[in-house]
């Protein structure tokens, strides 16, 4: 069991190394940087080569920008608000975008969870259908659309909500943004407890179950829903993913002032270190959660949590 | 107990002997593994329904863009923000040109095509535009189609690299096992590890948007899955006997590979496939909105979506049509997708 | 003293529907179970054993239907002796009274009986609490005990273990405890040690009847395994196309079968006597139940069929007060036909191995 975690963090690890490699390459490889530019003098060149220290070679280079990068040292912007430690803008965008993420997966989850039930319980059903339509929906269409969408009919002609975000009114105002983004939570959940449910409720063990008397709220609540909810974990890497995707079309819709939308001003203005920086943050991120998917799975299911160590007759 | 009066023949209880067969129950009528499938399939309405959406999208992607004499780039810039009017449907009120914009003082009901005083003229009174126009005059029925051609073929492309690159990745990788395995893993967990949204984002900075660079970005992030899926069932096929039957009878291992294996996995591979169309288009659609996708004056979906989206409460009709092909696109695919992944594994038994 | 009814199952008809049409699983079947007896349900895959017993317990999958029929089940609440019939009870009510708690069931597999995320103790607690209301500390004391009864050694330790940590065996002897757990008045048993390797297979059975021994519970045994049969049954039930064929003591169905499909039975088990020769199997397959069965249906692989096996199906006739067999060879007017001759000379080395001293006949033999 230890060994299966100290192998993930290693590989993580080495995953994040690599990541951070490419990034650097990246960085050196874009066009139209502060240092390639063309106004730029010989002499003044030379200057900030120095500064830098641009003409040391490569692997220095690289390992004085993952000292940079790891310390938090994440260098400045150049377009977006000049000169600006990169770090400072993340100090008050990152908690936003982490707490609507963190308020689309919470409230998406468990709606999946509930509309997945239903539709296992009443199989083959009007429910079923319409649950499973409304997943085949919300994952394929891009979050977006229902931004949009919302945005139009709540927002706009109904005026529930306001269109935009404002700090004034932080629960209030992210709630549409929240519905959005988690749109492909609940669809992607819903699914998969579904499928799993409907597997569960064939096994054996829960006709055990049934013959022992259970009634069945105790059934579902109880037998089935532990053994169906343990998979779900797997699927929290591919929504990581669709939350940050969305986020960063969200957030520019909204004018959600998060990690998103300066994901999106920065490459519309070119601002490469803000590029590379979110880049790497988003990376870790994701890494982040793999690991911890990986690791929480190996100690939530007993079967891998408990080798067989002792079976005699 | 039988309590009836019966009235037995004669002969009733004449043995009869060893003159009749056993009965030997009749089998299902076995139908071949393809035809199991297909009947799955068609029994599927949604994925039915899929089908004939793309079918229909397609045919239009293909004929659309020359039903008018529009092209994707002409601007008529007098014609710029008209609604949509349509020759046919315009007696019924609807598609007649008009559009309702909000003012300060209210919604009023402005039409461009043809004016309410009679006597003032427009010169548009024989024009129709069938989705009407965008802020620079274009056809928006032409860009439609001419934005789905090219965002379904984006998708096809890198669809197609995914498959024939990811597949021989994993089964070559779930094949020889051991080191070469070992290593190609680490390697693709690593590249996995890379969230692909970063991945082409950075990709299509570095080497400046375009069509081509867009499709190899695609390319180039959506193999893993499909190696996986690949290499998933190499490994359950691998130990079955079959393949050790052709091993003793000499068969080389690409041999093994190609001729023994992949007909086996082909069904998942289909389903994989099915399902990386709309990732593809799905992730284009996104990089246009943030700002990376093809350049002007082309158009895919996702730049007409993200275009018109600055005028999305003024007029609401120029984002609406592209949504709608994009969200029928996605759509079919996926219930095409499910319908195929269905027909192939049926798990769900009566209940 | 006469014995007391336990269960009464009267014209019991199920069937189920499928894609291809509707199978009638059983077709008209009348069983009686007495107390303290174990009973044995005979009959090849698909014959309809299975779906008996679910139907007993209330367990039947929602495509399958009762078309007709009752099962009475007589039980003490307390002081006072009721009958009801099962099928006329709710779900609910067969849930809360009736299953775990009167009538219990160990299944076949005993890989996959048991649930994966839950322990042993929790899976054996959960029917005394929920039933009796038990403490904790109860129905933990409870379980360690039930534990040691069905053989189980260091149950405290087993308490806390998860199924995938005990071996077949030892998660089928948990299985019989979670069953004995609400002490039920009846066990059914549906092929518990089919999935078990044969040296265990005797434990099993040896447990099952010291605890009926011990606990006078009655025991309804669902196998294809004659040797089972032998082993632990006092009565016989043998099943064919949904239908029970014939039925009797033991003794009766071993040493003095009537009906020509259990001496196809009784002449396929394989045995060591090497004098014998080649090994009889029944020719043809069981009959396939989407399709209305005219006459006997057994009558196409019988090779003492008579005409009247094709046109109309036997009733049960009585050979004694326990034996009844339903084959037309029975009835008055048939031809005397006796049971192959391979089968009378195996009957009686069996006869000679349990009874040197000869054997008491209890009816009139086939002459």
């Amino acid at each position: 069991m230890r060994k299966y975690i100290f192998k993930r963090i290693g590989i993580s690890a080495l995953t994040l190394l690599v990541i951070l490699f490419i990034l650097f390459i990246m960085l050196e490889l874009m066009p139209g940087s502060p240092f390639n530019d063309e106004k730029l003098t010989d002499a003044q060149r030379a200057i900030i080569n120095i500064k830098y220290g641009l003409d040391k070679p490569v692997l220095i280079r690289f390992f004085n920008y993952l000292k940079a990068m790891i310390t938090g040292d994440f260098g400045v912007s150049y377009t977006i608000s000049k000169n600006t430690p990169i770090s400072t803008l993340l100090q008050s965008r990152l908690p936003l975008s982490l707490r609507i993420g963190g308020q689309a997966v919470f409230i998406g989850t468990i709606i999946g969870i509930i509309l997945g039930l239903i539709a296992a319980i009443k199989h083959n059903t009007i429910f079923d259908t319409i649950t499973t339509v409304i997943s085949v929906i919300g994952v394929s269409l891009p979050s977006y659309v229902f931004a949009m969408a919302l945005i139009y009919t709540l927002g706009f002609k109904l005026k529930w909500f306001p269109l935009l975000y404002q700090a004034a009114e932080p629960i209030n105002s992210t709630i549409l943004p929240t519905i959005a983004l988690s749109m492909f939570t609940i669809a992607t959940v819903a699914r998969f407890t579904r499928t799993e449910m409907l597997e569960v409720l064939g096994t054996d063990y829960m006709l055990l179950a049934e013959s022992k008397g259970i009634n069945n709220f105790h059934l579902i609540f109880k037998h089935a829903l532990r053994n169906a909810l343990i998979p779900i974990i797997t699927v929290l890497a591919p929504l990581v993913v669709g939350l940050m995707t969305g986020s960063l079309v969200i957030e520019k819709l909204f004018s959600i002032p998060g990690i998103g939308s300066l994901m999106v001003t920065a490459i519309q203005s070119n601002d490469y270190n803000v590029i590379i920086t979110l880049a790497f943050i988003y990376s870790a991120m994701f890494i982040g959660i793999m690991l911890v998917v990986d690791i929480l799975y190996g100690i939530i299911d007993p079967r891998i949590r408990l080798a067989k160590g002792d079976q005699h007759e | 107990m039988n309590n009836e009066k019966y009235d037995f023949s004669p002969d009733d209880f004449n043995l009869v002997g060893n003159t009749h067969e056993a009965f030997i129950d009749e089998n299902y009528f076995k139908q071949s593994y393809w035809k199991d499938i297909l009947l799955r399939f068609s029994k599927n309405k949604g994925a039915i329904a899929g089908m004939v959406f793309i079918l229909l999208i397609a045919f239009m992607a293909v004929i659309g863009p020359t039903m008018t004499e529009h092209t994707y780039k002409s601007q008529i810039i007098s014609h710029q923000n008209l609604a949509p009017r349509i020759k046919a449907l315009e007696g019924l009120g609807i598609f007649d040109g008009s559009e309702n914009m909000n003012t300060s003082t209210g919604t009023i009901e402005v039409n461009k095509y043809v004016s309410k005083d009679p006597a003032v003229t427009t010169g548009l009174e024989e024009t129709y535009y069938w989705f009407g126009t965008d802020v620079l005059g274009r056809d928006i029925f032409t860009r439609t189609w001419t934005g789905t051609r090219i965002s379904l073929y984006i998708a096809l492309i890198a669809v197609i690299v995914d498959m024939l690159f990811g597949m021989s990745y994993g089964l070559i990788s779930g094949y020889y096992g051991g080191r070469v395995d070992m290593l190609m893993q680490r390697f693709s967990e690593i590249l996995n590890g890379i969230p692909t949204l970063v991945l082409v984002t950075l990709l299509i900075i570095v080497l400046k948007p375009g069509l081509g660079t867009i499709t190899l970005a695609l390319a180039l992030t959506g193999w893993i899955g499909m190696s996986r899926i690949a290499r998933a069932q190499v490994l359950k096929l691998k130990e079955q006997e079959f393949i050790l039957a052709s091993k003793t009878l000499g068969a080389t291992n690409l041999f093994i590979i190609f001729k023994e294996i992949l007909p086996n996995i082909f069904g998942q591979l289909i389903i994989m496939s099915m399902f990386s169309v709309p990732n593809a288009i799905f992730t284009e659609a996104f990089l246009a909105f943030v700002g990376l996708g093809v350049p002007q004056p082309m158009a895919s979906l996702g730049s007409l979506i993200s275009d018109a989206f600055k005028s999305f409460t003024t007029h609401p009709y120029m984002i609406i049509f592209p949504v709608m092909v994009l969200a029928l696109v996605m759509l079919s695919f996926n219930l095409l997708a499910d319908g195929l992944r269905d027909a192939f594994d049926p798990k769900m038994k009566e209940m | 003293m006469e014995k007391k009814i336990v269960l009464n199952i009267k014209d019991l008809s199920i069937s189920f529907k499928t894609s291809s049409g509707e199978i009638k699983a059983i077709r008209g079947v009348d069983f009686t179970l007495f107390e303290g007896d174990t009973v044995a349900i005979v009959g090849e895959s698909g014959s309809g054993k299975s779906v008996t017993v679910k139907a007993i317990m209330g367990i039947l999958s929602n495509n399958e239907t009762i078309n007709s029929g009752s099962i009475d089940f007589t039980y003490h609440r307390g002081e006072e002796t009721v009958h009801e019939d099962l099928l006329k009870l709710s779900k609910k009510d067969i849930r809360k009274r009736i299953n775990g708690k009167r009538i219990a069931m160990v299944f076949q597999d005993p890989m996959t009986s048991l649930n994966p995320t839950m322990s042993i103790g929790a899976q054996i607690m959960e029917g005394m609490r929920y039933h009796f209301n038990a403490t904790r500390q109860e129905a933990h004391e409870r379980a360690i005990e039930l534990l040691e009864l069905v053989g189980i050694s260091d149950p405290e330790k087993r308490m806390k273990n998860y199924p995938h940590q005990l071996s077949g065996g030892m998660r089928q002897r948990v299985v019989i405890a979670i069953a004995l757990s609400c002490n039920p008045e009846v066990l059914i048993c549906d092929e518990p040690t089919t999935a078990l390797d044969v040296t265990i297979q005797a434990k099993i059975l040896e447990l099952i009847k010291d605890i009926q021994r011990k606990t006078g519970i009655s025991v309804i045994y669902i196998t294809h395994d004659l040797g089972v049969v032998a082993k632990v049954a006092d009565y016989v039930a043998v099943m064919y196309a949904g239908k029970f064929i014939e039925k009797g003591t033991t003794e009766e169905i071993f040493f003095e079968p009537r009906h020509p499909y259990t001496w196809g039975l009784l002449s396929a088990m394989p045995s060591l006597n090497v004098t014998e020769g080649s090994l009889y199997t029944i020719p043809g397959s069981p009959p396939n139940l989407l399709n209305q069965v005219e006459g006997d249906s057994f009558a196409s692989r019988n090779i003492y069929a008579m005409n009247i096996d094709f046109k109309r199906e036997p009733p049960m006739f009585r050979v004694s007060d326990t034996h009844y067999a339903s084959t037309w060879l029975l009835h008055e007017k048939a031809p005397k036909v006796e049971m192959p001759e391979q089968l009378k000379a195996r009957i009686k080395t069996m006869l000679e191995e349990a009874y040197p001293d000869g054997r008491k006949k209890t009816t009139a033999e086939s002459d």
